[in-house]
């Protein structure tokens, strides 16, 4: 524990522990000393200078976002001085900015927009200086656009640090820096997973997702279309907030309703597939443990993982779970099963995936996903674009009336549910593979150790008949890489793996922190909507997957069994090895079941 | 080529910034491809973008195929007090390229660089390892019509 020191904040008399800094001193207390590159999640990279504030015996100001506190220290975050200095920095980083704010995608999220409007900033006090740079539409998933980056750096960091992944740097220096992919190849040209962590933490609308959002409604408005439509377990928890509702409401029957008002004509849900998945990877891993295997099994429902798996652990590929995520495997029931059920023309069927990630974009498009015989999703709107939508069709959210989803392809259990929370999936599936294995029924279905949001977790679960089931949790790509290295590394040594079973999530928190997340998706709020989704899992009359009548009608009807040929066919695929240079296919590493 | 450079020096990161002198001074375009840098970061485990960040961020390294014959113009404020924008716009009529490019026989790049440590002959240029200072327009067309004879 660090000692204790005596501050004076604006005359505020503060005992706070020695290593905070200024600006960390200062939130805890709930003074606000203006800033724009600083994040409360991330380490500062002092880049902006905002954040100036005057100590005394100091003769110059100091960055309160990377000065530590210390005894004695007497600050002053707001002088004339400060005043006059901070609306000078806005005025010069707005005249070097592309300012078009009511067609920005961060309109009113903007945290310079904010600042400049907070400071009373004249966006003409200095004439417009840009030299316009193209923006980088290569991407299937994240949009940037160099006219809108202040260079605060967080993408950098999140990028670098947060998720290893190393698509985004720094180059050149002074007039001429800025923020790209190596030798500026553009995003779909470099190891970019499309995680989109970047456009969470961008305070402006310099990275975005890419729009579909014109090309659903065109679908919705075509006569000739059936446009069916999933949300991920993760959308349900986190609509309210931008209706004013409390951080982590469960809105499913507000969500059902909005979607039939916008003018889907089917109505399902993504935690249907959960479910379902749960069925097809538990039976991967049953299979696994009952063969004595010394590789683990780990999970494959985040596509921004699966991408960093191609690109850095390719040599792993084979312990990673054929199953396709609960997204795709919708995609290609929605124009199999549900076609063939209500007899509608597969051809004639448009499926759009509401998603809180935008590395799903890219799962979409992956040319493999296609065993329906068409593109097996069409459109994936993330939670931001589908926020616009519901605004766009002037749906008052926090009043409308509750609704139920189509009937079918909807129905969860609470392991479906949970699969948006870091753990969630593991969770899910130890609740089944313990009846696969046992045949008896797991009492106590809450696995607290794969909770919460520790970088990485660890349980051990007995399941009588096999033994000790030792599993691992690892959310944020970061993480990932660590758990890895210790599978990779323990196989190497003695030949086996630290763990059973591993579950992984590209993004911290799991989906509820997902890259298409609304704006001020900090991880306290993802912590927030996780518990939300536990909430919702403890009120649920069914929470095992394999419980789900509607999965169960679906094997009985349709399947067979789990990893039956036809299942093996419709719902697992195969994976790539990709250049870490470019982030292309080299060679397929491990291939499809017929 | 890239592989055997790089295994004249340890696999550490401090060694970074040797390999790139030494694979963009062996390259008969005194240039640093994207080939080159896939090949360093293998070697020293250090991600392909963050060579990419060092080798923008240093004026010296160069990203895209260079001429023969490297002219750095001094752009510091001793040098440009003495003149040095003149002996800029010179350079580019007779070169006929702007800054960071390259002259269509390939002979010449034409780029600018922070101060040289010789202020007291600005204005300066290198070209390649050789320095020439007190510059004016008539001389700067005379040292660059002896290169060109030359080779
Ligand atoms: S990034 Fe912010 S300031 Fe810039 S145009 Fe968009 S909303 Fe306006
Ligand atoms: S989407 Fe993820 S991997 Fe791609 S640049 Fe952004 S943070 Fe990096
Ligand atoms: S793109 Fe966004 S997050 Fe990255 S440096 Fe620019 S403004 Fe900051
Ligand atoms: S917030 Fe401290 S320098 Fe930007």
């Amino acid at each position: 524990m660090a000692k204790n020191v005596n501050v004076w904040i604006d005359g505020h008399h503060l005992e706070v522990p020695e290593d905070l800094t200024i600006i960390e001193a200062a939130d805890k207390h709930g003074i606000y000393v203006p800033r724009l590159c600083y994040h409360p999640d991330l380490p500062p990279t002092a880049n902006c200078g905002v954040c100036v504030v005057e100590l005394s015996g100091s003769p110059v100001p100091k960055r309160a976002c990377c000065t530590p506190v210390a005894e004695g220290m007497k600050v002053t975050t707001n002088s004339k001085n400060l005043r006059a200095y901070r609306k000078t920095l806005i005025e010069m980083i707005l005249s070097n900015h592309e300012v078009v704010c009511p067609s920005c995608t961060a309109n009113n999220k903007c945290e310079l927009q904010t600042l400049a409007n907070n400071l009373g900033v004249d966006p003409d006090a200095l004439p417009n200086i840009l030299v316009k740079k193209e923006t980088d539409y290569s991407s299937p998933s994240v949009i940037r656009d160099p006219n809108k980056c202040i260079a605060c750096g967080r993408c950098i960091t999140v990028c670098n640090d947060v998720q290893t992944v190393y698509a985004l740097t720094n180059s050149d220096r002074g007039i001429g820096a800025e923020v790209t992919t190596a030798f500026g190849m553009g995003m779909a040209q470099s190891p970019c997973v499309n995680c989109g962590q970047c456009t969470v933490y961008c305070p402006t609308g310099a990275l975005r997702e890419r729009n579909e959002l014109d090309d659903v409604w065109d679908a919705i408005l075509d006569p000739e279309k059936h446009v069916i439509v999933q949300e991920a377990p993760s959308i349900r928890v986190s609509l309210g907030e931008e209706f004013g509702m409390p951080l982590g409401s469960v809105t499913a029957k507000k969500m059902y309703a909005a979607l039939r008002k916008i003018g889907f004509d089917s109505v399902m849900d993504t935690n249907f597939t959960a479910d379902l998945t749960i069925m097809e990877e538990g039976t991967e891993c049953v299979a696994k443990l009952k063969a004595g295997e010394k590789r683990p099994l780990i999970t494959s429902c985040s596509p921004g993982w699966i991408k960093f798996m191609e690109t850095y652990y390719p040599d792993l590929a084979d312990c990673v779970s054929t199953a396709k995520s609960p997204m795709s495997m919708f995609g290609v029931l929605s124009k199999t099963y549900y076609a063939q059920e209500h007899g509608i023309d597969p051809e004639k069927i448009v499926s759009v995936a509401i998603m809180p990630c935008t590395a799903k974009k890219f799962e979409a498009r992956r040319p493999e996903l296609s065993d329906s015989g068409f593109q097996d999703t069409d459109y994936v709107l993330t939670t931001r674009e589908f926020l616009r939508m519901i605004k766009e069709a002037g749906i008052d959210f926090a009043n409308i009336a509750e609704e139920e989803p189509d009937e079918g392809m909807s129905f969860y259990s609470g392991a479906g549910t949970i699969f948006g929370a870091t753990g969630g999936v593991m969770e899910a599936a130890i609740r089944s593979a313990y009846t696969l294995v046992t045949g008896e029924e797991l009492e106590n279905v809450e696995i607290l150790g794969v909770r919460g949001l520790e970088g990485v977790k660890e349980a051990s679960v007995n399941v009588p008949g096999f033994g000790d089931l030792k599993v691992a949790v690892a959310h944020g790509l970061g993480n990932a890489r660590k758990v890895m290295d210790r599978v990779r590394e323990g196989l190497k040594t003695n030949g086996e793996s630290p763990w059973h079973f591993i579950e992984i999530m590209a993004c911290p928190g799991g989906c509820v922190g997902g890259g298409g997340q609304p704006y001020g998706n900090d991880i306290a709020s993802r912590a927030r909507r996780g518990l939300a989704l536990y909430e919702e899992d403890r009120s649920l009359p069914v929470r095992k997957s394999h419980q789900n009548p509607e999965v169960q009608k679906i094997y009985e009807r349709f399947l067979g069994a789990p990893n039956s040929p036809l299942a093996q066919k419709l719902l697992h695929t195969y994976y790539f090895r990709r250049s870490i240079s470019n982030g292309q296919v080299v060679e397929e590493v491990t291939h499809k079941h017929h | 080529m890239y592989k055997e450079i790089c295994a004249k020096y340890a696999p550490t990161k401090d060694n970074l910034i040797y390999i790139l002198h030494d694979i963009q001074d062996s390259h008969p375009q005194h240039y640093l491809s994207a080939e080159a840098v896939t090949t360093i970061s293998d070697y020293l485990k250090v991600p392909e973008n963050h060579i990419y960040g060092v080798i923008t961020f240093y004026s010296m390294y160069s990203t895209s195929p260079r001429g023969k014959n490297i002219i750095r113009l001094c752009e510091s404020p001793p040098c440009y007090i003495k003149g040095s924008d003149n002996i800029l716009r010179k350079l580019k009529t007779i070169l006929g390229v702007e800054v960071g490019q390259t002259t269509k026989d390939e002979k010449f790049t034409l780029e600018l660089c922070a101060c040289l440590g010789v202020c007291g002959n600005a204005p300066v240029m290198m070209i390649n390892d050789d320095v020439y200072g007190d510059l004016s327009e008539e001389k700067v067309e005379e040292i660059i019509d002896k290169i060109r004879g030359r080779n």
